[in-house]
C-alpha cells in the first residue's frame, strides 16, 4: 500500500532521465556499425567482395587480412561486410512479411466477432504445430531455393507467432476498461479501434518486432547454410559458412568470422528490444 | 503510555524506529521516531492515510523493508528477540515463529499453484520438522480454527478456486500456524465484503484473546475500533497522536485523527459532508421535498441475465426492477458477485438483457439498435471503481477530457471541468499513473460530466479509496449532484457508503432486490433477515455504535 506508493515515485522518477547500460551502449554501437556496413561497405572494407587472390588463398588472420582468407584467397573481413547487406535485408524482410501477415491474421481474429476468433485461434494452432523451419523448408520446396524465396519462407514461418500475439493483445484491448469507458460515452467502433484499439496493440508490437529481426537472420542463414537461400558466390553470412565447413579443420576462420558476425547481430538486436521493451514498460 | 494491562512482556517493543528510502542527498525518511509496545493479548493499531508510512513500519518489523530501505531504530525487540542486529538467517528463523503476517491480498499472498493445504503446511515441515501426516492433521485443525467452511474439502484446493473471504481465512491459518506469539495484520480486511470483514475481524480477536499480540494497520477508523485497545495515528511518518481505543476516537485532538474520525460516513446524515474543510456548509441539509411525485429518469423492468461459464449458467440479474427519480440517488448495496455490477452494465446498456427492458426517461433504451442509442449515450455517464484502467494509459489527463468534449473542446474547458471535480489546472498536463487514487476518480468524474449527462452511474466509485480520501470523493459526488441536479445509481459493497449517500436503497442479493425502499426506513427498520445481517456486520466506531 503506502510504501508500494512510495517505489512507484521513484520508478517514475528513474524512468524519466535512466541512464542506458553499458551492453545497450554496445549493442547501439554495433548496430551502427552494421549501418554503415550495409550503407557505404566499401568504407570499411578494404577488398571487394570477390577480389580472388589465389596466391593469398587460406590465410590466417593477419594485419593485412583481418579475418583471414578463404579458399580463392577473398578477404573474409570484407565479404563479411559486403554480406551485412544482404543478410541484414533478408532478416528485416521476413520479419516485415511475417509481421504483415500476422497483423491482418491477428487483426481480423482480434477485432471480428467470436467465429473468427475462433476460426483463426484453430488456424494458427495448426501453423504452430509445424516447426517454424520446417514450414519454411516446405515453401522452397514448391518454390525452389534462393534468397527470394527464403526471405518469404521466413517470413511465412514467423507469421503465426506474430499473429498470435496481436490477436491476444487487440482481444485484450477490446475488453479493457478504457474501451468500455469510451462506448458509454457513445464514441463509434470505428473510433475507439482508431482512437484507443490499434495505437495501445502496435505499440508493444512493434518492440516485439526489433526482436524478430534478429530471430529472422538466424533463420535466413540457416537456410542459406543449407544451401536453399542465398548461393554460394553472394557473400552472404549463412552461404559463408556453408561453404567454410569443408575447410573447417584446416581454416577455422572461414566459418569462426561469418558465424560470430550472426551471433552478434542477432545478441545486439535482441538486446536493443529489450531495451526498448523496459523503458516502455517503465512508462505505461 | 498509562498501559495498565500489560503486566507480561511485550511480544513487540520497538523505540525510535526510523526508515528512510534512498541514498545520500536524495534520502526520505518514511517513518520517524516511532514508539510501539505491545503486550501479549493487546491489539494496537496503526492508522493513518496511504503514504503516511504505516505498511513500511510492518515490513520494517518483519525485516522486509527492502535492499534500497534503510531501518534505524534504539531497540527493536519482535517476539521476545533483538533484532537490530539480525541478518538475513535470522529474520528469516523469526518469521512464521515470532511473528505472522495477514496481508492485504490474499490471491497474490497465496502461491496459485500449490494448494492451501500445502501452503500453510509447509510452514509447519519447515520450522517444526513436522512430518507429512501429522502436519496435515494441524493444517486441518488451524482451517477448523479459522472457520473454513468444508475444512476437508477446502485443503486440497488452490487459492485460485478459493473465495476472497476463504482464502483471507486461509492466509491467518498460515499465520498462526505456528503459534506466534505476534501477527502483524496489514489491511487484513480491506478487498472484503462487510460479513466476511466481520468474521475476519472476530477471527483476529480470537487470535488476540488466546494471548497473541497483533499489529493491526489500516486506514479505515471503523475498522480498527471494533478490535484494538490502542490507536497510533501516522501522518507523513510521524506519530500525530497516540491513546487508547476510546479516548482517539471520542476526543481526537490532531487535525489528522479529527478528518479520520469524520470521514467514517455510516452515521453521517445524508446532506452532511463527510470532509471537515469547509466547516460552514456543515449545515447545508438537503430540501426535504420527498413527498412531490418525481419524474423518472431511469428505469429497470423484471432485468434478468445468465451468464454461461463453462457450460454452467450462472442466473447473474434476477428478475431486478427498479427506478431511480430526477435528482436523487438510488443506492445498490450487496456482496460482490451479487449481480450489483452487471445491474450497472444493464443500465449503460454496455450488456443486453435476456428479458427485461431498460428505460431512459421514459423512452425505450436497451431495446434499442447500437446505432440508434450512441446519439443518446451522452445522457448517462459513468464512473468506475477501477478509474486508472478506465484510462488509455498512453494519454494525459487533458487528452482524456478532450476526447470526451469532443473534437471542438477548447483548452479553457479543460480547466473549467478541472475545476469543478476541484483539481488544479496543472493537472491536465500529467498522466493518471502519476496521480493519486482519489485525483484519478476525480478524472474520470471529471470525464463523465463532460457531456453533461443526466444520470451517473457509479459503479463502487470509492472502494478502492482510503476513508478520508472516500469522504473527500463522496461530497464531491453530493455537491455536483446538487449543483447539476444529477440523478445517481450508486453502487457499493459498503453500506456506511451507501447509506450517506442515498435516498432509496436496493439490497441485492444472489442476482436478486431482497429489500428496496426509502433508504432511512432500510437502514432503521430493515424488514429483511439479509439486511439485517448486512447492518449488523457494518464496521462503525465503537463508542458511537
Amino acid at each position: 500500500m503506502s510504501e508500494l506508493e512510495v517505489r512507484s515515485t521513484v520508478t517514475v522518477e528513474a524512468a524519466a532521465r535512466p541512464l542506458p547500460r553499458v551492453g545497450t551502449v554496445l549493442a547501439g554501437l554495433f548496430v551502427v556499425f552494421l549501418a554503415v556496413a550495409v550503407i557505404w561497405p566499401g568504407l570499411i572494407a578494404p577488398y571487394g567482395p570477390d577480389a580472388i587472390a589465389p596466391r593469398d588463398a587460406f590465410q590466417p588472420p593477419s594485419a593485412a587480412h583481418w579475418f583471414g582468407t578463404d579458399e580463392s584467397g577473398r578477404d573474409i573481413y570484407s565479404r563479411v561486410i559486403w554480406g551485412t547487406a544482404t543478410s541484414l535485408l533478408i532478416g528485416v524482410t521476413a520479419t516485415a512479411i511475417g509481421l504483415s501477415l500476422g497483423l491482418l491474421l491477428g487483426a481480423i481474429g482480434g477485432l471480428g466477432g467470436r467465429a473468427l476468433d475462433f476460426a483463426v485461434g484453430r488456424v494458427n494452432e495448426v501453423l504452430f504445430a509445424f516447426p517454424g523451419l520446417l514450414l519454411a523448408l516446405l515453401v522452397i520446396v514448391l518454390y525452389g531455393p534462393g534468397p527470394v524465396t527464403a526471405t518469404i519462407a521466413v517470413g511465412l514461418s514467423t507469421a503465426p507467432g506474430y499473429a498470435r500475439i496481436i490477436q491476444g493483445e487487440l482481444r485484450g484491448i477490446r475488453s479493457s476498461g478504457f474501451v468500455e469507458a469510451a462506448r458509454v460515452l457513445g464514441h463509434s467502433p470505428s473510433r475507439i479501434i482508431r482512437r484507443h484499439i490499434l495505437p495501445n496493440a502496435l505499440a508493444p508490437i512493434a518492440v516485439l518486432a526489433t526482436l524478430g529481426v534478429g530471430q529472422a537472420i538466424v533463420w535466413a542463414s540457416a537456410l542459406s547454410y543449407l544451401g536453399l537461400g542465398a548461393q554460394p558466390p553472394a557473400p552472404e553470412w549463412g552461404a559463408m559458412l556453408s561453404a567454410g565447413r569443408t575447410y573447417i579443420t584446416t581454416a577455422w576462420w572461414m566459418t569462426v568470422f561469418p558465424g560470430l558476425m550472426i551471433v552478434l547481430t542477432t545478441i545486439a538486436t535482441t538486446v536493443l528490444g529489450r531495451a526498448i521493451t523496459s523503458r516502455r514498460g517503465g512508462v505505461r | 503510555m498509562t498501559d495498565v494491562a500489560a503486566p507480561r512482556d511485550p511480544v513487540l517493543d520497538v523505540r525510535g524506529l526510523e526508515v528512510s528510502f534512498g541514498t545520500g542527498r536524495v534520502r526520505r525518511a518514511v517513518v520517524q521516531g516511532l514508539d510501539l509496545r505491545i503486550a501479549a493479548g493487546q491489539c494496537v493499531a496503526i492508522v493513518g492515510e496511504s503514504g503516511s508510512g504505516k505498511s513500511v513500519t510492518a515490513r520494517s518489523l518483519l525485516g522486509l523493508a527492502g535492499a534500497d530501505a534503510a531501518v534505524r531504530a534504539d531497540r527493536l525487540d519482535v517476539g521476545g528477540t533483538g533484532m537490530l542486529r539480525a541478518g538475513e538467517r535470522e529474520w528469516r528463523r523469526l518469521r512464521g515463529v515470532g511473528v505472522g503476517l495477514v496481508l492485504q491480498d490474499a490471491l497474490v499472498s497465496l502461491d496459485p499453484l500449490r494448494t492451501i493445504g500445502r501452503e500453510i503446511g509447509d510452514a509447519l515441515r519447515l520450522h517444526r520438522r513436522m512430518p507429512a501426516a501429522a502436519a496435515r492433521a494441524r493444517v486441518l485443525e488451524l482451517l477448523e480454527l479459522v472457520g473454513m467452511p468444508d475444512p476437508a474439502g477446502a485443503i486440497d484446493r488452490r487459492s485460485g478456486e478459493l473465495s476472497g473471504g476463504m482464502r483471507q481465512r486461509a492466509l491467518i491459518a498460515s499465520a498462526i500456524a505456528l503459534d506466534p506469539p505476534l501477527l502483524i495484520a496489514d489491511e487484513p480486511t480491506t478487498a472484503l465484503d462487510v460479513g466476511v470483514q466481520a468474521r475476519v475481524l472476530a477471527l483476529l480477536a480470537e487470535a488476540r484473546d488466546r494471548g497473541t499480540g497483533i499489529l493491526l494497520i489500516s486506514h479505515d477508523l471503523a475498522v480498527v475500533s471494533a478490535l484494538a485497545d490502542r490507536i497510533i495515528v501516522l501522518d507523513d511518518g510521524l506519530v500525530v497522536e497516540e491513546g487508547p481505543t476510546t479516548e482517539v476516537i471520542t476526543s481526537p485532538r490532531h487535525p489528522t485523527t479529527r478528518a479520520l474520525v469524520a470521514a467514517v460516513p455510516t452515521e453521517v446524515p445524508r446532506g452532511h459532508p463527510l470532509t471537515l474543510v469547509d466547516r460552514s456548509n456543515a449545515l447545508v441539509s438537503r430540501p426535504v421535498t420527498a413527498s412531490a411525485p418525481r419524474e423518472i429518469v431511469l428505469e429497470g423492468r423484471a432485468l434478468t441475465k445468465t451468464f454461461t461459464t463453462r457450460g454452467t449458467p450462472t442466473l447473474a440479474v434476477d428478475d431486478v426492477s427498479f427506478s431511480l427519480e430526477r435528482g436523487r440517488t438510488l443506492g445498490l448495496v450487496g456482496e460482490s458477485g451479487s449481480g450489483k455490477t452487471t445491474v450497472a452494465r444493464l443500465m449503460l446498456a454496455i450488456a443486453a438483457p435476456d428479458s427485461g427492458e431498460v428505460l431512459l426517461g421514459g423512452s425505450a433504451w436497451s431495446s434499442l439498435p447500437e446505432r440508434e442509442r450512441r446519439p443518446l449515450r451522452p445522457r448517462i455517464g459513468a464512473i468506475y471503481q477501477d478509474a486508472l484502467g478506465s484510462f488509455d494509459p498512453r494519454w494525459t489527463v487533458e487528452r482524456i477530457l478532450r476526447d470526451a468534449l469532443g473534437p471542438a473542446a477548447t483548452g479553457t474547458e479543460v480547466v473549467d471541468l478541472l475545476e469543478q471535480v476541484r483539481l488544479a489546472p496543472d493537472a491536465a498536463a500529467r498522466h493518471p499513473l502519476t496521480l493519486s487514487g482519489g485525483q484519478r476518480q476525480r478524472v474520470s468524474i471529471a470525464r463523465a460530466l463532460a457531456e453533461a449527462p443526466e444520470i451517473l452511474v457509479c459503479d463502487e466509485p470509492v472502494s478502492a479509496l482510503d476513508t478520508t480520501v472516500q469522504a473527500r470523493v463522496l461530497d464531491l459526488l453530493d455537491e455536483l449532484q446538487r449543483e447539476r441536479g444529477l440523478s445517481l445509481l450508486f453502487i457499493s459493497h459498503d453500506l456506511g457508503v451507501v447509506r450517506h449517500m442515498s435516498d432509496t436503497v436496493a439490497v441485492m442479493r444472489h442476482g436478486r432486490i431482497v429489500e428496496h425502499g426509502d433508504a432511512e426506513s432500510v437502514f432503521t427498520d430493515p424488514q429483511h433477515e439479509y439486511t439485517r445481517s448486512l447492518i449488523a456486520d457494518a464496521p462503525r466506531l465503537r463508542s458511537l455504535g
